[in-house]
């Protein structure tokens, strides 16, 4: 029997990350076991989103893929543990820590560190560079512990895309920077003159300041100690109290020049096109890999190689095919491209420059030529064009290439049809050929279910607006319709029409056609919509009016309609608390009407085998025992679950039952564009499942961790973290704004998690809205909240106070008494459940039943 | 109250017209045939804004459930017209309340032996009155 083969990763990076990924995924039969060994005490993380950190993010949400990998019994992650040597005679790496482990085959993924120019003062305290997620926490500290005693100024030594983030960063936390570039101009490995022009002046209104062709020359100490200023080569001096050095990285290939494996010119591991050093038994990947003469600072190639050396190991025969080096920076308010052949280096190349310098736009397409073949382009200010074009490199453009700078809504550009093999999205390498194949042959009708199909669009993002795209070209060919209209009544889309309807102040269906419809009187599709928008605009009960119309029968008759034209009835139990006489009442109301009874998955208890006319008759018991409407039937608040928390449990942190009841009696009756669970757990053993709920609360030591975005159904979900530690006041209003978000803004049946990755800026949008109240409309929310609260009535009670609302649910209009003839109940495990056809033909012959005429 | 206005057709009074709820359905039971013997059938009817009141079975084809009055009234465009409409609360398929023909199967099949097209039956409506035409009138 062939032994198990070992393959050691050394380093925890991204890259890493992917290559075992792709190794799971592909090594069905087990032929390797994996170590990751890491220096970082954590795992792999998304370093390209570090930035992100500093707009709320936590270490949590920048982790990447799924983390069950790591849980894989071939898969083993050392954390914190640098590798030391690499002794190739025995085929074994030796660790900080004195563990020695033997491979069969090593991979060096080791990255890069952040290079520091040699100079004095480098040394000084609030000297940064940027490069973990440890750099970037302790520039957090820094520029926080100053921030409460003055402006803090920062300077960024480094003009590149790194230095720009930093900036980026810098801005965000409210310190003031400047950035130092040496070049003639920012970003000047990716852009022309032109469009570092163009960036500068795009920066500068951020308020950042750039200084270009400016060499530091030494930073000087503050009297205070650490940094105090920079002393350029021309002389000048800024202030400065921190400093991020963001001049460029250089490989981590320490561990193969002292292992004797050649080392390329200006560093980095050579490879081959297979990813193979010098040595059958090691590879390299990433950014220490020197692949065709040079090393590459980008994650795209990074993954690329990593899949090539998997299919290596596995036996296949893949070759690196070269580098795609577009690249895109994505700070507040600045939007910069570039790709292709950005520097027009290609003999002949033609440059066609479109720029606007008060919009702070430029762009530049490069063709070959005969101005046919697009070889690259940079775009500065306004880069929605990257998508579509950077597919195209090397491909003949369609028309009158000038079509493609000019602005949204102008002569417009052709519409690209991009080829089968045009790669979309660079990071997951998927051609758009995959995504057209998702659609057509897979059945994915929606972009959450093309990027889980396709992993297209589940990394940076950037590619996500052409996958829509091709999503809903490639849906219209298949008929089927991608018009946001929400049915032939309404050509707006449901979170048009709640703000359209919100601030005309309508209150009635009919006003709302008249008002927002075509022709007809709605349907199926609209009325119901109508009256949810209608419900939280302008509360009433459901039965009111013209409004009783607009309701699916679940709505109407408040409870849920069954297969047989029977209804079930779930009264609420809040937070799945129940007490032994509620209990009681619930059991003797099943019993007299002679329902089945079965716990629900929301910790409540649902009775089935209702007949319309019972349905008054039941809750007539069921409030007077003192329940209420429990809104099963709703798209609303269901349930808040709970599990028994602080109260009881020995492990529970906090008391996870008050603030579920507390929850549910706060959003019962919220009508919303579908339904809505919530969870509560009181520790973080999760008992309670709060992850897989559209809200999700987890008790910590110091308040409340709370998720957004879970559900259980077809496609299951887990909640993602929204925000950490919160008190409990600051969490219900979290919760309040982030509900109502949700109510305005998500399509009709839209749960919340397809929800986020659609709204405006996905998750870290939510946030920024719910949070930091970037649209401004948090004090509307906090307002329209209150209201719902100040305002519920229990809908069951108000209907039994009322004759005209009772007199819906007779079962004849013409016989009001007599049962409907067609149910029929055959006995099973104690209890009942609807005849079959076929015993239903037997049980309901003949019936004879007198008529009121 | 019925009154006879053809030989074949009986009019019965199933309810007043304000008992119904405008664009909204009910139940009612009236007198049948099935197979040569006397049976009670279900049917739906449906107060228009128009004031018009038409009815269609109560039988839903495709659930095989009695639960037609319960659906949602509308109206759909079919050839220029707005023609009135109800959805199955069951699984939405839609059906035209003048002629009963199912205008939107929703991808699935009636019951076995079933046709997806709803009966219907002609209604008057008498100094208020909401009158059905029965026993082997037009249909």
């Amino acid at each position: 029997m062939d032994a198990q083969r070992h393959l050691v990763v050394v380093g925890g990076g991204m890259v890493a990350q992917r290559l075992v990924e792709a190794l799971r995924d592909r090594d069905g039969d087990g032929v390797w076991r994996v170590t990751v060994l890491a220096e970082e005490p954590r795992r792999p993380y998304d370093r390209v989103a570090l930035t992100s950190y500093f707009s709320g993010r936590t270490p949590e949400d920048l982790a990447l893929g799924d983390a069950a990998l790591w849980d894989d019994p071939l898969v083993t992650l050392v954390r914190g543990d640098a590798v030391t040597a690499v002794d190739r005679a025995t085929r074994t790496v030796t660790a900080a820590s004195g563990r020695t482990h033997r491979y069969d085959h090593l991979v060096l993924a080791t990255g890069s560190s952040a290079w520091v120019p040699p100079m004095e003062g480098a040394d000084l305290d609030g000297v940064f560079v940027y490069r973990t997620l440890d750099d970037v926490a302790a520039l957090r500290g820094h520029v926080t512990a100053l921030a409460g005693e003055r402006t803090v100024r920062g300077v960024v030594l480094g003009g590149g895309l790194l230095g720009l983030e930093a900036a980026g960063a810098l801005d965000a936390l409210g310190a003031r920077p400047t950035v130092l570039q040496v070049d003639t101009h920012l970003m000047s490995a990716q852009v022309d003159l032109g469009g570092g022009e163009a960036l500068r002046r795009l920066v500068n209104r951020l308020g950042i300041g750039v200084r270009t062709q400016s060499r530091t020359t030494r930073l000087l100490p503050h009297r205070t100690g650490g940094v105090g200023r920079v002393e350029l080569a021309d002389g000048t001096r800024l202030d400065a109290d921190v400093v991020v050095v963001a001049a460029g990285v250089r490989p981590r290939d320490e561990l193969a020049r002292a292992a004797g494996l050649p080392i390329g010119p200006r560093g980095g591991v050579v490879v081959d096109d297979t990813c193979l050093t010098d040595d059958p038994d090691v590879s390299a990947v990433g950014e220490v890999a020197c692949i065709r003469g040079a090393c590459i600072g980008l994650v795209a190639p990074g993954y690329t190689m990593a899949e090539v050396t998997v299919d290596r190991l596995l036996g296949g025969g893949a070759v690196y095919p070269g580098a795609d080096t577009a690249t895109r920076l994505k700070l507040a308010g600045v939007d910069v491209a570039s790709f292709g052949d950005a520097f027009a280096r290609t003999p002949g190349a033609l440059e066609v420059v479109w720029a606007d310098p008060v919009g702070g736009v430029y762009k530049k397409l490069v063709l070959s030529d005969d101005a046919r073949t697009l070889l690259g382009g940079v775009l500065v200010g306004d880069a929605t064009a990257y998508a579509s074009l950077r597919p195209m490199v090397g491909r003949e453009l369609p028309g009158d290439p000038a079509a493609f700078l000019l602005p949204e809504g102008g002569t417009g550009a052709p519409e690209l049809e991009l080829p089968d093999d045009a790669g979309v999205c660079s990071c997951n390498n998927v051609p758009a050929g995959a995504v057209r194949h998702a659609v057509a042959e897979q059945g994915c009708h929606d972009l959450g279910a093309v990027k889980a199909c396709t992993r297209a669009g589940t990394s940076c993002g950037s590619c996500l607006p052409l996958v829509k795209k091709l999503m809903a070209t490639e849906l219209g060919k298949l008929g089927v319709t991608v018009s946001s209209a929400l049915c032939e009544h309404f050509a707006l889309s449901r979170a048009q029409l709640y703000d359209a309807v919100r601030v005309a102040g309508l209150r009635t269906f009919t006003e709302v056609l008249e008002r927002f419809g075509s022709h007809g009187r709605g349907c199926d599709i609209c009325r119901p919509v109508v009256a949810s928008i209608l419900a939280t605009t302008a509360p009433a009960h459901v039965l009111d009016g013209e409004r009783a119309a607009l309701q699916d029968t679940n709505d109407h008759v408040m409870a849920n309609l069954q297969k047989d034209g029977s209804y079930s009835v779930v009264p609420r139990m809040a937070g799945g608390e129940v007490t032994p006489e509620g209990l009681i009442a619930v059991g003797e109301v099943a019993r007299d009407f002679g329902l089945y009874t079965k716990i629900t998955g929301g910790q409540r208890i649902d009775m089935f085998g209702a007949r319309i006319d019972q349905l008054p008759l039941i809750w007539r018991r069921l409030v007077d025992a003192g329940f209420e409407s429990g809104h099963a039937y709703g798209k609303s608040l269901r349930t808040v679950k709970s599990c028994v928390g602080s109260t009881w449990c020995r492990f529970g942190v906090q008391d996870s039952v008050a603030l579920a009841v507390m929850l549910e009696l706060r959003y019962r009756g919220l009508r919303s564009p579908h339904k809505i669970k919530l969870g509560v757990s009181g520790c973080a053993r999760e008992c309670a499942e709060a992850r897989g709920k559209d809200v999700g609360v987890i008790a910590t030591d110091k308040g409340w961790n709370v998720y957004v975005g879970g559900n259980g159904g077809f496609t299951p979900r887990h909640a993602r973290l929204l925000a950490e530690d919160l008190d409990t006041q600051t969490l219900v209003r979290t919760i309040d704004r982030f509900l109502l978000y949700y109510v305005r803004t998500a399509d009709r049946l839209q749960r919340t998690a397809p929800w986020i990755e659609e709204v405006e800026g996905g998750l870290d949008g939510v946030r920024a809205v719910v949070l930091e109240d970037s649209l401004g409309i948090c004090a509307d929310l906090d307002e329209q909240m209150a209201r719902h609260v100040a305002d519920y009535e229990d809908e069951w009670r108000a209907t039994l106070d009322d004759p005209d609302k009772l007199a819906r649910f007779a079962s004849f209009v013409n016989a009001p008494d007599v049962p409907d003839p067609s149910l029929a109940y055959v006995p099973t495990r104690g209890q009942v459940r609807p005849a079959t056809p076929d015993e239903r033909a037997v049980l309901v012959a003949g019936t004879t039943l007198e008529v009121r005429s | 109250m019925t009154t006879l206005d053809h030989p074949a057709t009986t009019w019965l009074t199933v309810c007043r017209l304000h008992d119904l709820a405008y664009e909204r359905g009910a139940a009612a039971l009236v007198p049948d045939e099935a197979g040569g013997l006397p049976v009670l059938t279900q049917v739906a009817l449906f107060r228009l804004l128009d004031e018009r009141v038409l009815a269609v079975q109560q039988h839903d084809p495709f659930s095989d459930a009695h639960v037609m009055a319960r659906g949602i009234v509308g109206t759909r465009r079919v050839a220029d017209l707005d023609v009135p409409t109800v959805a199955s609360p069951m699984h939405k398929q839609v059906f035209d309340l003048g002629t009963g023909r199912c205008l939107d199967p929703a991808g699935k099949e009636p019951a076995a032996g079933r046709s997806p097209d709803l009966r219907t039956w002609q209604v008057r409506v008498v100094d208020g009155d909401v009158q059905v035409a029965v026993g082997g009138g037009p249909s």
